[in-house]
């Protein structure tokens, strides 16, 4: 005992699991008593309220709040900061962006680049999250099997979580520039020099694999998670009946991952909608204007102007969220009778 | 799991850590309102130039500074603010250095809900106005600063019947070409003479390009600013005689048509406007830089730079502005520090401002920037730059540019909303390049564009 | 001792002998290597170079920079070059300087006679060389210490309060049949469908209007509310058995106990990926504290990073430096908890 505490590393863990404990002891033992009496006056049920209580008001304060002031930004004109300011215009900034001669043609619409925009998102969004969460899913299983050095390959995969978009971004951008590094890898083998941002299909396929390649080891942790949950007995009695690995995989392992699933899917596709900070600094939403997400049309009409339009970005993150929210709950719908089912 | 209760008392070490924690996380917030309270600037990135110790009097002031740098821009500040907190020992002025984005982004907004420093160095200087400090009440020598700064005090004003003063030019910008010399000697090409129009130095760039296997004669940084000098050559306007924005005009519509042209037949790279989105700013450097490029349409700012990197790979001048049937006429631009309105110490501030617009102090600053100074008797003077010969010549060129700048474009420079045209001009310009629209739909674009935000700007 | 070596490389799927599935494992994973870890080497390695070469095309693998040497008769060392004679035999010569077309060249071994060369008969001799510089220009510039302890203490204060905030949310929403529960829920996923980089004006309203601005809990506070964070874990814990909780209540343990002693430690895989979720975001995040904190010395690391993106020019080698300063932390951090992270999914199966 005495030598393991002689060196600092190990005192410095003492303390700090130390410190750890009390703190443990600490939180189990404070709000024992309240809680309890809580309990009595509450009932069994409405103690639920409780626990919900700080994340209630923190929530409430920071993003329920600024959603509010947001929901009436879009009923409101000019450039002022304060709510109070804004004059009230209706309906006007909707009527704006659903001005259009023909919804199927942008170039007609009175907000051309809101519509692009829109195509470009759904565009992405589909392609996008079938390949991130395939790719996460590969990369799970692959992680789950008994290889050599598992844990330097994990940490391999999941690494570039750990860069910040903007980062990954600048990092890419050096990769496919005119002059970059994967031209010059290209033309010392030989061949042509490609203008991967420069040609909208090349640049939107790279928006999405750069993505993908940042953001892939986190779903696969997750699904890492929901792999190693899965109890070892379960596929010892398939191998007993000898069935195939494919349909292990499909009777056994998808079925039991479906939860963690669920969430990836999820998360994925709301992270897809909401893409903004990656292909901002990889492709600025060009050429032209053909990686131009939603996020970043609302960024550049409401911020990054120099007249700041709120109303018009808060009717267009309006519209946004609208449609996420039928996405998400149509989403958690068919997966939860698929569960039942 | 071990029950916490017996497992804290028989570690001491535990609750000697957790009071410890708690210690410290009280402690911090004692700090916290140390540093609110009592100013010291140890903690600034700029912090190299120490300075002396305050008097303890409680009347010290201290003023924040958010500064953003092109180089060493907000270091050099700091520095030379040591000999002005030596004389006024009682204030202190911190320089927080930000990205430019925080002053391009961010300060509006924080302004417009009464927050943010005391003084800050900007860009938009109209379109800040409301925010400013009049600083001639407070200034030693008002007519000192009419004398010297004259042409840029408008540009931070609000209207034509506006007197104030505002704020100190850090950075005079003018924007013009800087040409590949080798290039040219290597394919005996004559450069054109001062006076040349465009067509000319197309036509020459063109020639020397194709003599020296460059992939392309020009290019130009993606920006509404670079265009419009080369617009008001051509004869653009950019307002109608009451001063309301009239952007598209003929001469904007020619020079808009002949630049897409120069994309489409490989005078200039698409990927500088097409390659990117939105109003987003890049510039051509990389491609100078490696000579891709034999001529980059740039400005004064980027002197310092070329002279650090391209070292002695090739010579490299700036020449004057091609010409249009109007003129050859670059565009100013520029930074300056300003003072807010809401400072509660608006004497002190004026001082530092006073202070570093002394002729002495300007001079150095401008020196060890590279700048170009405002300030019409520095001007005069000249200033020993510390940069190669080459760079000399060539920041001498930039500032022979100014006098050729045509009216149009100190207009535009001085206009509250001038990055509002320069957005659209990029943005739609750009997808032009790209071949999302036509020329003429890019322009009607711009001119919708430019209409609906200066409405919205309007409205009350 | 060969025997075991082999034995381990080839321990696979039980059988020991090398199934084709086990090609493309490590066929995938190798591909994964240089495909996910290339990138990040190459941000290092760029990390070093100076700002020249960092615009050099092709770009260097390598931090190259001119090789110099000392000449007698000159005081400054002066660049060497390749150069071709006429022969078509090579030298290596020092440049003294050149005007135009024509460069001046001399022998180092014989200073006193100097050559005329063309220039495109020479070409500059590189040799490796790390701009260490980068790194101690920004030690000197920067308070590094007070950046990095500004990020550890929002990171690390944000994810602890998130966790437990949000676990109890997520406890309440998934273990308890109350009314307006589902309301409560939709709410928070509603929620979860703004981007915070949307309502960043409106969020600066509500923290300014708290007096929260220039401290580091306007950071932390709008950071613990995540949505995400609720809806993950309560994803996870709708998975815990009823059994364990009623069986708990049983033996009268309170509402609390059963939270902190019986659904939080099987809710650890969940919280484990929160934790690094939260910690990354905080770690890396920009738009928010660049808007809140405007004093130096409240700064985080990415904060201090992005100084140096100016209006008309970045100093990218200054840039890259500090983005490899901020990756160290976060990397070391990882690599000391990833295997705790794994094995602890692994040994907290939940059926």
């Amino acid at each position: 005992m005495n030598d393991k505490f002689a060196s600092w590393p190990h005192r410095v863990l003492a303390v700090v699991t130390g410190a750890l404990r009390a703190i443990t002891h600490l939180m189990l033992n404070i709000p024992e008593r309240p809680m309890r009496w809580a309990q009595r006056v509450l009932g069994g049920q409405r103690i639920a309220w409780l626990f919900l209580t700080p994340n209630l008001i923190i929530f409430s304060l920071f993003t329920f709040l600024p959603i509010l002031i947001n929901f009436y930004y879009a009923v409101t004109g000019g450039v002022q900061l304060w709510p109070s300011e804004r004059p009230f215009i209706g309906t006007e900034n909707f009527q704006k962006l659903f001005a259009c001669d023909n919804y199927f043609d942008y170039s007609t619409c009175d907000q051309d680049l809101f519509w692009r925009a829109i195509y470009n998102s759904m565009k992405f969004v589909s392609i996008q999250v079938v390949l991130m969460v395939l790719f996460s899913l590969i990369t799970a299983l692959v992680l789950n099997r008994k290889i050599v050095g598992r844990g330097f390959f994990r940490s391999v995969y999941f690494f570039p979580v750990l860069l910040s978009p903007v980062v990954v971004a600048l990092v890419w951008r050096w990769i496919l520039l005119r002059d970059g590094v994967l031209n010059a890898i290209i033309e010392s083998m030989g061949g042509e020099k490609v203008l991967w941002l420069l040609d909208p299909s090349w640049s939107f396929f790279w928006v999405i694999f750069v993505t993908v390649w940042a953001q892939m080891g986190f779903y696969t942790l997750i699904l890492l998670a929901g792999l190693q949950a899965i109890p070892r007995d379960v596929y010892e009695a398939a191998q007993m009946d000898r069935a195939s690995p494919w349909r292990t995989f499909r009777k056994i392992t998808l079925p039991l991952l479906m939860p963690n699933m669920i969430v990836v899917l999820a998360l994925a596709l709301i992270r897809a909608v909401q893409t903004f900070d990656e292909v901002f600094v990889l492709t600025g939403g060009g050429p032209g204007s053909a990686t131009t997400f939603l996020v970043q049309y609302i960024y550049n009409t409401g911020f990054a102007q120099q007249i700041q339009r709120f109303g018009l970005a808060a009717a267009a993150s309006l519209v946004l969220a609208v449609v996420l929210f039928i996405l998400t709950m149509a989403q958690l719908r068919a997966s939860r009778s698929k569960i039942d089912g | 799991m071990t029950h916490p209760r017996t497992s804290v008392a028989r570690t001491p070490v535990g609750l000697i850590a957790f009071l410890f924690i708690i210690a410290t996380a009280l402690g911090c917030s004692k700090n916290d309102e140390k540093t609110a309270s009592q100013p010291s600037n140890s903690t600034s990135p700029a912090a190299a130039a120490s300075t002396p110790s305050s008097s303890p009097s409680g009347s010290a002031a201290e003023l924040r500074m958010q500064c953003y740098g092109d180089g060493n821009e907000c270091e050099v500040t700091r520095e030379l603010l040591a000999g002005f907190e030596k004389k006024h020992p009682n204030i202190r002025v911190v320089v927080d250095v930000v990205p430019y984005k925080a002053i391009l982004e961010n300060l509006p907004i924080q302004l417009a809900a009464g927050e943010g420093p005391d003084m800050a160095r900007v860009t938009d200087l109209g379109g800040l106005n409301k925010y400013y400090l009049d600083l001639r009440p407070h200034l030693k020598d008002p007519a000192y600063w009419e004398k010297n700064f004259g042409k840029t005090l408008d540009w931070y004003r609000a209207g034509r019947d506006d007197r104030g003063i505002y704020g100190l030019m850090t950075q005079l910008t003018v924007t013009g070409p800087i040409v590949n010399k080798t290039l040219f000697d290597q394919a005996g090409v004559a450069m054109p003479a001062r006076g040349a129009t465009w067509d000319d130095w197309v036509a020459a760039t063109h020639k020397v390009a194709k003599a020296t296997e460059v992939p392309f004669p020009m290019a130009m940084d993606r920006s509404g600013h670079r265009f419009a000098g080369l617009a008001i050559s051509m004869g653009a306007k950019y307002f109608d005689a009451d001063g309301n924005p009239a952007v598209v005009d003929d001469g904007f519509r020619n020079m808009a048509k002949k630049f897409i042209d120069w994309h489409k037949d490989g005078t200039m790279p698409k990927e500088i406007w097409g390659g990117s989105g939105g109003g987003q700013y890049r510039d051509g450097m990389k491609e100078f830089q490696n000579a891709h490029i034999v001529m980059l349409i740039t400005g004064s700012w980027q002197i310092e730079r070329l002279d650090k990197n391209v070292g002695d790979a090739f010579d490299w001048v700036a020449v004057p502005n091609p010409c249009g049937p109007a003129g050859c006429s670059g565009i100013p631009g520029g930074a300056g520090l300003v003072v807010f309105k809401h400072t509660k110490h608006p004497k002190e501030a004026a001082l530092v401002l006073d202070y570093l617009a002394r002729e002495e102090v300007h001079a150095e600053y401008m020196v060890r920037t590279a700048n170009i100074p405002a300030h019409a008797a520095i001007t005069e003077k000249g200033l020993d730059y510390k940069l190669s010969l080459a760079a000399k010549t060539s920041l001498n060129t930039f500032m022979g540019e100014v006098s050729g700048i045509l009216p149009p474009a100190y207009v535009l420079q001085g206009y509250p909303y001038n990055r509002a045209i320069y957005n659209a001009t990029v943005s739609r310009l750009g997808q032009s390049v790209a071949g999302e629209l036509s020329v003429d739909n890019a322009l009607k674009r711009i001119t919708a564009d430019i209409n609906e935000a200066v409405k919205e700007a309007q409205r009350k | 001792m060969a025997n075991r070596v082999v034995q381990f490389l080839t321990r696979t799927r039980g059988h020991g002998r090398f199934h084709l599935t086990d090609w493309l494992t490590y066929g995938y994973l190798t591909i994964g290597v240089f495909l996910m870890f290339g990138p990040v080497m190459w941000l290092a390695l760029s990390s070093f170079k100076t700002e020249a070469a960092l615009l050099q095309f092709p770009p260097p693998l390598l931090p190259y920079g001119p090789a110099e040497a000392e000449v007698e008769g000159y005081d400054r060392p002066l660049p060497l070059y390749r150069v071709e004679k006429e022969d078509g035999s090579e030298t290596i010569m020092a440049q003294v300087r050149r005007i135009g077309l024509i460069a001046q060249m001399v022998d180092p071994d014989d200073p006193g006679t100097i050559v005329k060369v063309n220039v495109k008969k020479r070409k500059r001799v590189e040799e490796f060389q790390l701009a260490t510089e980068n790194y101690s220009d920004l030690w000197r510039q920067f308070d590094f210490p007070q950046y990095l302890w500004n990020s550890v203490f929002i990171t690390i204060v944000a994810t602890i309060l998130t966790l437990i905030f949000n676990a109890m949310a997520a406890f309440a929403l998934s273990k308890y049949q109350f009314r307006g529960r589902t309301a409560v829920f939709l709410f928070i996923i509603g929620a979860l469908m703004i981007p915070p980089t949307i309502v960043l004006v409106p969020t600066y309203l509500v923290v300014s209007g708290m007096g929260l601005l220039n401290s580091p809990w306007g950071v932390i506070w709008p950071a613990i509310a995540t949505p995400t964070g609720v809806f993950m874990l309560r994803q996870y814990m709708l998975t815990i058995p009823d059994d364990l909780i009623d069986a708990a209540r049983m033996d009268n343990a309170s509402e609390w106990r059963i939270f902190w002693r019986i659904v939080m430690p099987l809710s650890a895989p969940a919280l484990a990926v929160l934790a690094i979720f939260s910690v990354m975001w905080r770690w890396n995040e920009f738009l928010w504290p660049l808007i809140v904190l405007n004093r130096s010395e409240e700064f985080t690391l990415p904060l201090a990073l992005n100084a140096f993106q100016g209006e008309l020019k970045t100093q990218w080698n200054y840039l890259l430096a500090m983005t490899v300063l901020t990756l160290l932390p976060v990397t070391f951090v990882f690599a000391f908890l990833q295997r705790y992270i794994t094995s602890g999914i692994a040994s907290a199966g939940v059926k």
